[in-house]
């Protein structure tokens, strides 16, 4: 009976807790390395179609962004689809200085593999979209990728 | 009992460490966006020059006319017709298995014109790119499996190339009409 009796003075000894911190810090440099801030506050509301045959988009630094969709707050913007670039709505013919102050960015010998990213919103109409694609031809920025997600496009 | 207590407080007290580094992980997971951008690229004509002569025609044969309205409703050469069925008329038309005279001779001489209207959703229009782009995809990987026994993605460049220039990817988009009223 008292064999298997603990004795009253002896404490459990707890969980050894000493590698806690680098299980942490492990998971906190991961996220440091992953972490992308966001750069722009969006003001639109994109939802991105999605597709199969997707690629991926490399060298994120000769990316620049144009984002088509409702505005976020429809009381003071209304409910038609704006262009933004950066942290400001835009007109399809700002469309041009944005992409040469984006071209300075980048080095000289690079700017012919700078690709324009357009996030725009599923239920936006073709027509503001092409005159985006207008723009950018008329400032020759030919690379271009329409964001998507990779899915069944009937979802 | 009490001489070991004094000894353990004598060690620089870690406890803390993981509740900052708790704090910092917390921080960094509530910023981070894992967003892999993926997309469908491509490659926009550059402007016409006035001085360009005009293009040479192309026999109507080797046109697969594709049109998709302000309602997203698509007409293919004439037809319409659903956008999961495109994938399939597509591949049909580039690789012409029944030597149908209507059909291009070869892929080579096929070229694809897309034309939308101003009203089309975005959506509408990425399912068509999507699904023209995946009956390319699908006769190059065919072809690459006849001469190399692999898919287009696994060979190597020289290779690549050449699949390509036997299928290149001819997708000419027109200036979209304004008849659905779009914006």
């Amino acid at each position: 009976m008292s064999k298997f009796k603990k004795k009253s003075g002896d404490k459990s000894p707890g969980i050894n807790t000493a590698s806690l911190p680098d299980i942490v810090f492990m998971l906190l440099f991961f996220f440091m390395v992953t972490t992308v801030l966001r750069e722009t506050t969006l003001k639109v509301k994109v939802t991105t179609p999605f597709a199969t045959e997707v690629q991926k988009l490399e060298k994120k630094s000769l990316v620049s962004y144009i984002y088509i969709g409702k505005p976020t707050e429809p009381d003071r913007f209304g409910t038609q689809s704006r262009i933004q670039l950066n942290d400001v709505f835009a007109e399809p013919n700002d469309i041009a200085s944005f992409i040469i102050l984006e071209r300075e960015k980048v080095d000289e010998r690079l700017v012919t593999q700078m690709t324009t990213s357009i996030r725009a919103d599923k239920e936006t109409k073709m027509g503001i979209v092409t005159d985006v694609k207008q723009e950018l031809r008329k400032i020759n920025s030919l690379k271009i990728n329409y964001s998507t997600k990779k899915g069944d496009i009937r979802d | 009992m009490a001489r070991k207590k004094n000894r353990l407080s004598s060690e620089i007290n870690a406890g803390s460490m993981a509740d900052i580094a708790f704090l910092l992980l917390i921080f960094f997971l509530v910023t981070t966006t894992i967003n892999v951008d993926t997309g469908i690229s491509l490659l926009l004509p550059p402007m016409p020059e006035e001085t360009m002569e005009e293009p040479p025609p192309i026999k109507e044969r080797n046109i697969l006319k594709v049109l998709v309205n302000s309602n997203n409703q698509l007409l293919v050469e004439g037809k319409l017709m659903e956008v999961k069925d495109l994938r399939s008329t597509t591949k049909e038309f580039l690789t012409n298995p029944n030597n149908d005279p209507e059909l291009p001779a070869s892929t080579t001489k096929a070229v694809i014109s897309l034309k939308n209207d101003r009203g089309t959703s975005y959506n509408t229009y990425i399912s068509v790119q999507n699904e023209l782009k995946a009956a390319y995809r699908e006769v190059r990987d065919e072809s690459s499996t006849k001469m190399f026994g692999k898919p287009y993605e696994d060979l190597d460049n020289d290779k690549q190339k050449e699949i390509r220039e036997i299928h290149p990817q001819k997708i000419s988009e027109a200036e979209p009409e304004d008849i659905g009223g779009g914006n």
